[in-house]
């Protein structure tokens, strides 16, 4: 095991939880002792190397870290309707506001809901995330203390999206956080989720964040995780759902910065007639390194799934995609596509796609397509031969193509949040905005 | 230079324009003058250089010049990437305009009268003043305004494409307007309007270039000079009667011409 992550396992601070999940810690603890941090010789980390890492000790962050709601307002924008803040994992009630709620709804701190509600969680906390082969996801469930607990009861719907702000670091030191979530969709409910992951101060932060999705039969969650850490920062992200029948996902998740910034969705169609949608928007620089790995599971027929992952790279930056749809025996009439297309800025930016169907059911619709390319010679010399200086019509471009993954956010609020954020990115980006 | 000079010297002046792409040279030795009001037209058979020509004053980079000048208002063109020459007053209508999702017409054809004015030292107009001016300029092409709100181009047919890049030119007001082949691809209803709005942006102070293979364009616009290009030069210049004469002779004559090397020395163009 590496060095770092003994530091982080040794810096545990136990505390009373139910059986359930003081049995979860200890296998995650088993699971990532025996696997250790994922290496290059592992298919799925072929490309992605957490050498970089391994190099640095991480202190674990501090949850009591003196932080404002001015800062985590400049950092994630103002609030704007239910929002939890986390400060390195865990939440910060002064930080936090969750009102106007559905009746019987729990959308708060999940250590609390460990003490006082636990047969909501138990059933689903670690069981719709499976460990198995997941080093990194072990490793946030051997730390498991706090995070967001979501709890939907049927025919619920939340009207307004429920924010969650997991802000890291604070200290002098590399530090780590191991943010959790655990959404429960019970039947007929509806919510949308924000999960957005900040640094707070110049210190590397290592954030290794696990997010459940249970949906009930009929359900509908619609899922973001916008990641807009420092370039020093290494994030990774798991997330994974389980859809019942005619369960509608979408998980939506736009990574902007990061030295390593790695993403692992699990989708599982387990009833008959899900939808699950899976959209990627990604933008690097630098040496930066980005990494999507989705597996999408269709286990009964009539599902439908669609994924949808862009990237803008630059400068010696690289992406890494592998895209997975596999149809059990049995889900006949599933409807999968996959495209994952690739903007390259420089000569020097890579891209790794790797679509991959496995199919063992007959009568199925199943594609995957996308594109590495450069900015069209012929669209820059349009637009400049109308007067556009050369940074305007190249950040014109760039946003033109990242602009088809924004909008498929459908909260205003968020969308256009995620527009400035993605145009701040561009040169001539101001301008670009006006676009929208 | 005295306001009188500058009357007097042409608005695009081009002289011994060489340029190639790759190993091929293309324009060999061009010489064309256009002053100030005047709309010419040149013609010529497939292959001749036209559009390389038009490209090459527009500043796109895949033919490389390698001798010769081009100027407008004394300024020399080649010089200047496409933007500045686009803000000194140069538009090229497209034979084939790109069609860029994402970007919207509008706002578009607002970024762009935009640029050009900030690039002038004018003041840039706002969102309602310019669809103001914009509504205006569409009525003069016929353009349904629900266009406006779609992406560039995006899913045009050919016809709007061309009405959407004249469109431009009547709300960029440029001095001088290369229109390549503004006439391809369209049937007769189209040519007209397109037609008539080109004819509405005549003025003593505006100048067009008409790029085109038929002589069909000219019977809506009629040009005051027709040159005929092949082999990379200009090789004939005359009024509109010649335009009327290639259209019965076709372009076999002159292709036969410049092989048994006629015009070895370019033909004198200034009108």
């Amino acid at each position: 095991m590496t060095a770092f992550a003994q530091g982080l396992l040794e810096g545990e601070r136990p505390e009373a939880v139910p059986g359930f999940a003081a049995e979860l810690r200890r296998s995650g603890r088993t699971t990532f002792e025996a696997l250790g941090l994922p290496s290059t010789r592992l298919e799925d980390w072929r490309f992605t190397s957490l050498a970089p890492l391994a190099a640095q000790d991480f202190v674990p962050g501090d949850p009591g870290a003196a932080v404002s709601l001015g800062e985590i307002e400049r950092l994630a924008g103002p609030r704007t309707g239910p929002r939890l803040v986390f400060v390195n994992g865990r939440m910060r009630p002064d930080l936090s506001s969750a009102t106007g709620l559905p009746d019987g709804a729990f959308v708060g701190s999940l250590a609390r809901a460990l003490r006082e509600r636990p047969a909501l969680l138990e059933g689903h906390l670690g069981r719709v995330a499976s460990l198995d082969g997941q080093a990194l996801a072990a490793l946030n469930t051997a730390l498991l203390a706090d995070g967001a607990f979501v709890y939907l009861p049927s025919r619920a719907v939340a009207a307004e999206p429920l924010e969650l702000v997991f802000a890291g670091g604070a200290g002098s030191k590399a530090s780590a956080s191991e943010p959790r979530v655990l959404v429960v969709a019970e039947p007929e409910s509806d919510c949308t989720v924000v999960e957005r992951y900040v640094a707070l101060g110049p210190s590397p932060v290592l954030t290794n964040a696990v997010t459940e999705v249970a949906l009930g039969d009929g359900a509908r969650v619609d899922h973001y995780q916008v990641q807009d850490q420092p370039a020093n920062a290494f994030h990774f992200a798991f997330v994974a759902a389980e859809q019942a029948r005619g369960a509608r996902f979408q998980t939506h998740s736009t990574a902007l910065g990061a030295a390593i910034s790695r993403s692992d969705v699990r989708v599982r169609l387990a009833g008959e007639g899900a939808q699950a949608t899976l959209v990627g928007l990604y933008m690097t620089d630098g040496n930066r390194l980005v990494d999507n790995h989705s597996v999408i599971e269709h286990a009964k027929p009539h599902g439908t799934s669609r994924e949808v992952f862009k990237g803008v790279l630059d400068g010696q930056s690289r992406a890494v995609f592998g895209g997975r749809v596999r149809v059990l025996e049995g889900a006949m009439k599933t409807d999968a596509h996959q495209t994952n297309s690739n903007l390259l800025l420089s000569r020097d930016a890579t891209v790794d796609a790797m679509p991959q169907l496995e199919i063992y059911a007959d009568d199925v619709k199943c594609g995957h397509g996308g594109t590495v390319g450069q900015l069209d010679p012929d669209s820059l010399f349009y637009l400049r031969s109308r007067g556009l200086p050369l940074s305007h019509a190249r950040s014109l471009l760039i946003y033109a193509f990242a602009r088809e993954m924004v909008e498929l956010v459908r909260p205003a609020g968020l969308r256009d949040q995620l527009g400035r954020l993605v145009a701040a990115r561009l040169p001539d980006g101001a301008r670009v905005l006006e676009a929208a | 230079m005295s306001s009188q000079d500058h009357e007097h010297s042409p608005l695009l002046r081009v002289e011994g324009l060489h340029a190639r792409i790759g190993d091929r040279e293309i324009l060999k030795g061009l010489s064309l003058r256009i002053n100030a009001g005047e709309v010419h037209a040149i013609m010529g058979p497939n292959g001749s250089g036209k559009s390389t020509f038009a490209g090459v004053l527009a500043g796109r980079d895949h033919a490389e010049v390698t001798a010769g000048t081009a100027t407008l208002d004394g300024k020399d063109l080649l010089a200047m990437p496409p933007e500045e020459r686009a803000n000194a007053g140069l538009f090229l209508g497209f034979q084939y305009p790109v069609e860029i999702p994402g970007v919207g017409n509008l706002y578009f054809l607002r970024t762009a009268l935009n640029a050009q004015r900030k690039s002038r030292g004018e003041e840039e107009l706002d969102a309602v003043d310019f669809l103001e001016f914009a509504k205006d300029r569409m009525k003069l092409v016929e353009m349904d305004p629900a266009f406006m709100s779609r992406g560039l181009n995006e899913g045009f047919s050919g016809g709007e494409k061309k009405r959407n890049e004249v469109l431009q030119m009547a709300v960029l007001e440029p001095k001088l307007a290369i229109l390549d082949e503004i006439d391809s691809g369209l049937d007769i209803d189209a040519l007209r309007v397109i037609s008539k709005g080109v004819q509405a942006l005549r003025s003593p102070t505006r100048s067009t270039l008409l790029v085109t293979h038929y002589q069909r364009l000219l019977e809506y616009v009629v040009p005051d000079f027709v040159h005929v290009m092949a082999g990379g030069q200009i090789v004939l210049s005359g009024g509109r009667e010649l335009a009327l004469e290639l259209e019965k002779k076709g372009y076999a004559w002159i292709d036969e011409e410049a092989k048994r090397g006629a015009w070895a020395v370019p033909a004198q163009v200034s009108p």
